[in-house]
């Protein structure tokens, strides 16, 4: 029987179907269903499989692979620039190997959509030396699972799967088989030479990994790449892998260019068996290869004279490989005229946050007590504080502290420093915030942080965070409170406020700032605390008001433009603001906004 | 049966779950179906859009005027992934005002039942009516009764009969 499977459920189905007895995360777009899905697809199976989401993919990569090194069957799963997170236990894994299957699935987000970056997590299973699967379709991430356990136990290395957010977020139709019961830990088997290898071994451990890809790219390498479209004696062809290989199987077909040009798709993308392949393109003229993001295939086929694609602009060298994108390009290699372009796309409506969202009203009042500040801000829901002007920066998780603390220290130096007021949410202050405020506390930095507090990862579909009992599975837990990690940071001065009290967080604000000043002046922490309201049942916890705009209103829009309520706008008809009874979440902090007492509860 | 539909809107108006109705239609009927949605920062309130392609296709992604049908449960959302839409291609809109296609107040009278989020399975309604669609009513109210969690089923399958029910005063087809 075939069942409709978002990519992610796919994975997480293919996880269990193969035996996976341990499965760990960090939530990240397009990642982050991966592992809710496999615990809630165990536990509808009653299977003993387990997992839990780590506080970063550095800590959820060295908990997984160390159930493998006791010998049971694990995974991991993050979006790509959590891999950068968890790239040093990446690397030094590869040399030692595993023992149970371990699977490393990094999506990428070509793009990008939901990232920093749009790098190639590819590029990452090369620079460790790993192979790396890379599906076309949401069911054959599923299927690449199989091929992935036993790669990964054959050669006892990791194996990367490499989906990308269009095989993440695709619904598509698949058989289901059944889960068998995990293949749990065997046991650990000391062997100090190779779990603790000092370098002199690391360099045996280097050579034997290097014998292990050459072997996998020999075993598997003529498995990992065949002719899917059109004959052997076209004059042309085009080296595809990941769903760009399934948009440009659609192309082709759409160009009625199948008898004009040969499609083959790759599904290992490293290690290539190169030369096999390199003589199976003998015959054709021109050669064209389709890859997202960076060039992995087109870089290890060193035959510059026919080939082309990312490295020579054939392919855009950024963005996602949209079919509007590849129509064009592919046009261009088969020499046939260009379709006319129809219209272009519109502008897209920016995210905001959402009505009643706790982090608006952190950030108006950051604007009204500080609005000369520098505001280095983080990776979350809250990076939508650009709206509200309250955002400077965001680099990475964790970085408004550190990079708070940088400016600090610039401004120093310079002689006078401007009032910092970093923003971190919960999840991303746990993640990555707390080394960076140990930091700033023991070299003597002065700033306010403010830790948004709304209980919850937002951003990814409110996973919980360590600062709750609740577990991934259901189970409870020990909560770890983010004042007592705080306190414990050495911080002078901690005030935990919920936002909501507009007054009271405006000159909190202000007076952590004298406090930075003070003589014996370091960080003020404030902690704005308050649940988000997408967090199901927090809504129907606090009080909803019925809200409504009086005659007094002389549409200042400080409602709907500086405190940016998705449900506040300008009535034509009345010219005054106006809000949308079917959007207000009834927080009643507009009110508290207003200068003119003209928005009241009803 | 090849066709091509976009679902747009805005983040929050329930694009994801047309999406899933449609893609288990399209699997009750066996055809095979592939659909790509919009997660992350954009579903707060930004533009949103899933692309669902039944037929022989291989990637979810629609290219520029090969949409068949767009369903827009938000009038701006025209204006950013209109261009998808095939010369011969049809649109229905959640507007209480559009002359120009299709169009059904499907927000105004989701209020008017008191749940105002039931806006997308009343134009999802309404396109049925029109026999937009590669599936008809019955299969798609017996999908949304399958997969609606219990405490909206009942208002889902009311959503879908008002919508189905609507008589559109323009006459448009």
């Amino acid at each position: 029987m075939k069942k409709i499977l978002l990519g992610n459920e796919a994975i997480a189905r293919g996880l269990l179907e193969n035996g996976c007895s341990f499965a760990a995360s960090y939530p990240g777009t397009p990642a982050s269903e991966i592992l809710s899905s496999f615990l809630q697809m165990a536990a509808a199976e009653k299977s003993p499989a387990i997992g839990e989401w780590s506080i970063n993919e550095k800590v959820a990569f060295e908990t997984a692979l160390s159930v493998s090194y006791a010998g049971g069957r694990a995974a991991v799963s993050m979006k790509q620039v959590g891999l950068n997170v968890a790239c040093d236990p990446l690397m030094s894994s590869a040399y030692t190997g595993v023992k149970g299957g371990f699977l490393l699935i990094s999506a990428d987000d070509p793009g990008p959509h939901s990232s920093q970056t749009e790098q190639d997590s590819r590029m990452m299973a090369m620079m460790a030396k790993i192979p790396v699967l890379d599906p076309s379709t949401p069911q054959e991430a599923k299927e690449m699972i199989r091929l992935a356990y036993q790669i990964s136990e054959e050669f006892e290395i990791p194996v990367m799967l490499r989906p990308t957010t269009r095989i993440c977020h695709s619904r598509q139709g698949m058989a289901l088989e059944a889960i068998p019961d995990p293949s749990l830990a065997s046991g650990f088997s000391k062997d100090p030479q190779r779990w603790a290898a000092t370098p002199r071994y690391r360099y045996t451990l280097h050579h034997q990994l290097n014998q292990k890809i050459e072997a996998i790219a020999t075993k598997c390498g003529q498995d990992s790449y065949q002719r899917i479209l059109g004959s052997s004696k076209a004059g042309q062809c085009i080296i595809s892998s990941g769903v760009a290989l399934a948009h440009t199987y659609d192309t082709l077909k759409e160009l009625n260019l199948e008898d004009q040009i040969a499609l083959y798709q790759v599904k290992m993308p490293y290690p290539l068996q190169v030369q096999a392949i390199l003589a199976e393109l003998v015959p054709f003229e021109k050669i064209l290869v389709i890859e997202e993001t960076y060039p992995v295939i087109e870089l290890q086929l060193a035959m510059r004279s026919r080939i082309q694609g990312r490295l020579d602009g054939s392919i855009p060298p950024q963005g996602e490989l949209i079919p509007d994108v590849l129509v064009q390009s592919i046009s261009k290699f088969a020499q046939i005229p260009e379709e006319k372009k129809g219209l272009s796309p519109g502008k897209a409506r920016r995210p905001t946050l959402c009505p009643g969202c706790p982090h608006r009203a952190a950030f108006y009042a950051v604007r009204q007590a500080l609005p000369q500040g520098i505001y280095p801000s983080d990776i979350g829901c809250y990076t939508l504080g650009l709206n509200l002007g309250a955002v400077d920066t965001v680099l990475c998780m964790g970085a408004a502290i550190s990079q708070a603390a940088g400016l600090y220290h610039a401004y120093r130096m310079k002689g006078e420093v401007p009032a910092i007021v970093a923003t971190i949410g919960d999840s991303t202050f746990y993640h990555a915030g707390i080394p960076a405020l140990v930091n700033a506390v023991h070299n003597g930095a002065k700033f306010i942080l403010l830790i948004l507090d709304n209980s919850t990862t937002a951003m990814t579909g409110n996973q919980p965070t360590p600062g709750l009992e609740l577990l991934a599975d259901g189970r409870r837990g020990k909560a770890v409170a983010i004042e007592d990690l705080v306190r414990a940071s050495g911080v002078p001065s901690l005030t935990i406020i919920d936002p909501y009290q507009l007054e009271e967080i405006t000159s909190a604000i202000k007076e952590a700032d004298k406090v930075t000043r003070s003589q014996n002046g370091g960080i003020a922490v404030i902690i704005s605390r308050h649940p988000c309201l997408m967090t199901p049942g927090a809504g129907k916890k606090q009080p909803s008001y019925g809200m409504e705009i009086t005659e007094d209103c002389i549409t200042c829009e400080i409602c709907f433009r500086d405190f940016e309520c998705p449900a506040i706008g300008l009535d034509q008809e009345s010219g005054r603001a106006r809000i949308d009874a079917n959007l207000c979440s009834g927080c009643g902090v507009c009110a508290q906004v207003c200068p003119q007492e003209a928005i009241k509860r009803i | 049966m090849n066709m091509q539909i976009a679902i747009t809107g805005r983040g929050g108006q329930g694009v994801l779950f047309l999406t899933r109705i449609l893609t288990e239609c399209a699997l009750k009927l066996g055809l095979e179906v592939i659909a790509s949605e919009t997660h992350g920062m954009a579903i707060r309130g930004g533009s949103v859009i899933s692309t669902l392609k039944v037929g022989s296709y291989r990637g979810p992604l629609i290219r520029s005027g090969q949409a068949d049908l767009i369903l827009a449960l938000d009038e701006g959302s025209v204006d950013t992934y209109g261009h998808l839409l095939a010369p011969q291609g049809g649109l229905i809109l959640n507007s209480p005002r559009s002359r120009t296609s299709p169009s059904i107040d499907a927000t105004g009278m989701a209020a008017a039942i008191g749940s105002p989020l039931m806006a997308n399975l009343i134009l999802l309604g309404f396109a049925l009516k029109l026999k937009k669609l590669f599936c008809d009513y019955s299969l798609a109210e017996s999908v949304t009764k399958a997969i609606s969690p219990e405490r909206f089923k009942e208002t889902n399958l009311k959503a879908l009969q008002i919508g189905y029910s609507f008589s559109n005063p323009e006459g448009h087809r």
